[in-house]
């Protein structure tokens, strides 16, 4: 916890805490709603992230009747296939942190391999450093951590890099979490051939594959959000959609939904350009049935 | 004599927790923090070394503390400064400037009186760590043993 949050707590004068009053006083409340609110499904994710919250709550009550309260170690990894949201909650994860008072500013910073390995002898250090420093105060997510070890090169820069983030991941835990993410398989074989990084990772958070109820609701979400209103037949059309597209080849969840959409806004687009040339409010809001059936994914 | 550079420098020297804070001022500013070091304490010498680049885009002044904690244990007993950087079209130039180490002991400056024409005298300033090499100005390195 940083010296400004606990200075804002007042000193312990009973042993008895309301925990609901310190609930209320972080505000949680309000973001993990929020949070449950925006994001559709990831039932097991939202369980973890409230579990979380929990124990930092806990942390927190404990320092205030005078129990050690080591800085708690909040390193995560974040596994799933690629659309499931990670990225979304790692954001949000960056948010609760902040107003629990864990990191001081609550920004994120997103990186890959590029980012962190340079690309000669001595280009490594100074790059994951620099990087380090920018995401001090707050959230550091790595996307797919495990291209940063490349077993077949041992020559490669990636383990130096490693060192790096291992040492500030465990000195300086106070001052920046740092989230992995990627595919199951190839990041517990990271895990595996680095051992040290699986200790030192606290909470292991696997995100589900959406199912299909779920894929059409996150498409109704974007649709509400971009001020487009799917008709009766397009929804039906979005049903049949998402089960074809699931069983086709490169399927990324909420990734492929979105950008269905997107080219349902085209599509839409070039509907009403090619029509008789009036249109109405409800005319450019409303994404029919053709849009989305005109789609590659029927047609194959 | 205690060298007088930059902010804050009539104060006691600031502690860690106080640079901090200081940071965290440059960084709302949005200015970008260097960390610089010298052994030659002349109030003209401007051009210090720099301890890394300049560091841009941060949100915390974390980053900058542990820069100057690695500044000065690999220069112990130099000066060593930080200095913020406002980028602003018009401003462009250095806003803030502190030092964060001086040497345990400042020798202080000597004042050399040079006869130019017409036995015109001119005053030169000369600070005392400079009859030394550099490197071996303030303490010199146990293993390397003393100069004569």
């Amino acid at each position: 916890m940083t010296a400004a949050a606990r200075a804002e707590l007042p000193a312990s004068e009973c042993d008895t805490l309301d925990l609901k009053a310190l609930y209320a006083e972080t505000d949680i409340a309000a973001l993990l709603a929020d949070f449950d609110r925006d994001l559709i499904g990831l039932t097991p994710v939202k369980q973890r992230i409230r579990e979380i919250a929990a124990y930092l709550l806990i942390a927190r009550a404990r320092e205030r009747v005078g129990l050690t309260a080591g800085t708690p170690t909040l390193h995560m990894a974040f596994t799933g296939n690629p659309g499931t949201g990670k990225t979304t909650v790692a954001l949000r994860m960056a948010g609760i942190l902040h107003r629990l008072g864990y990191v001081r500013k609550g920004h994120l910073v997103s990186v890959t391999r590029d980012d962190l390995v340079g690309q000669y002898i001595g280009h490594t250090a100074p790059k994951t450093k620099e990087v380090l420093k920018r995401a001090m105060g707050g959230v550091l997510f790595i996307d797919e951590a495990y291209y940063l070890h490349r077993p077949e090169n041992e020559k490669d820069y990636g383990q130096e890099a490693i060192e790096i983030l291992l040492q500030v991941m465990e000195n300086q835990r106070e001052d920046l979490v740092v989230v992995l993410a990627g595919y199951k398989t190839r990041l517990d074989s990271f895990f595996a051939s680095n051992p040290g990084f699986r200790s030192r990772i606290a909470h292991h958070i696997d995100f589900p594959d959406y199912n299909d109820a779920e894929l059409l609701a996150i498409a109704e979400t974007f649709a509400v959000e971009n001020e487009y209103r799917l008709s009766a037949a397009a929804r039906q059309a979005m049903v049949d959609y998402i089960a074809r597209r699931r069983h086709q080849p490169s399927f990324a969840n909420a990734r492929s939904i979105r950008n269905a959409f997107d080219r349902a806004r085209l599509r839409q687009a070039m509907r009403l350009f090619a029509g008789n040339g009036s249109v109405d409010r409800a005319a450019l809001q409303t994404i029919e049935d053709s849009d989305i059936r005109a789609s590659r994914v029927f047609t194959s | 004599m205690r060298v007088t550079q930059g902010a804050f420098s009539f104060l006691p020297d600031l502690t860690d927790q106080q640079i901090a804070a200081q940071v965290e001022y440059c960084l709302r500013q949005e200015w970008a923090v260097s960390v610089e070091f010298t052994d030659d304490p002349h109030p003209r010498n401007t051009y210090w070394e720099m301890w890394g680049m300049p560091m841009f885009d941060l949100r915390d002044a974390a980053g900058v503390m542990s820069e100057i904690r690695a500044c000065r244990q690999a220069n112990p007993d130099t000066y060593v400064r930080v200095s913020a950087f406002d980028s602003t079209r018009g401003w462009e130039t250095i806003r803030l400037s502190f030092l964060v180490q001086r040497p345990a002991e400042e020798p202080g400056f000597r004042l050399e009186r040079v006869e130019a024409e017409g036995r015109t005298i001119r005053y030169a300033l000369r600070a005392y760590a400079l009859d030394r090499p550099a490197g071996r100005r303030y303490a010199a390195p146990p293993s390397r043993g003393r100069q004569p």
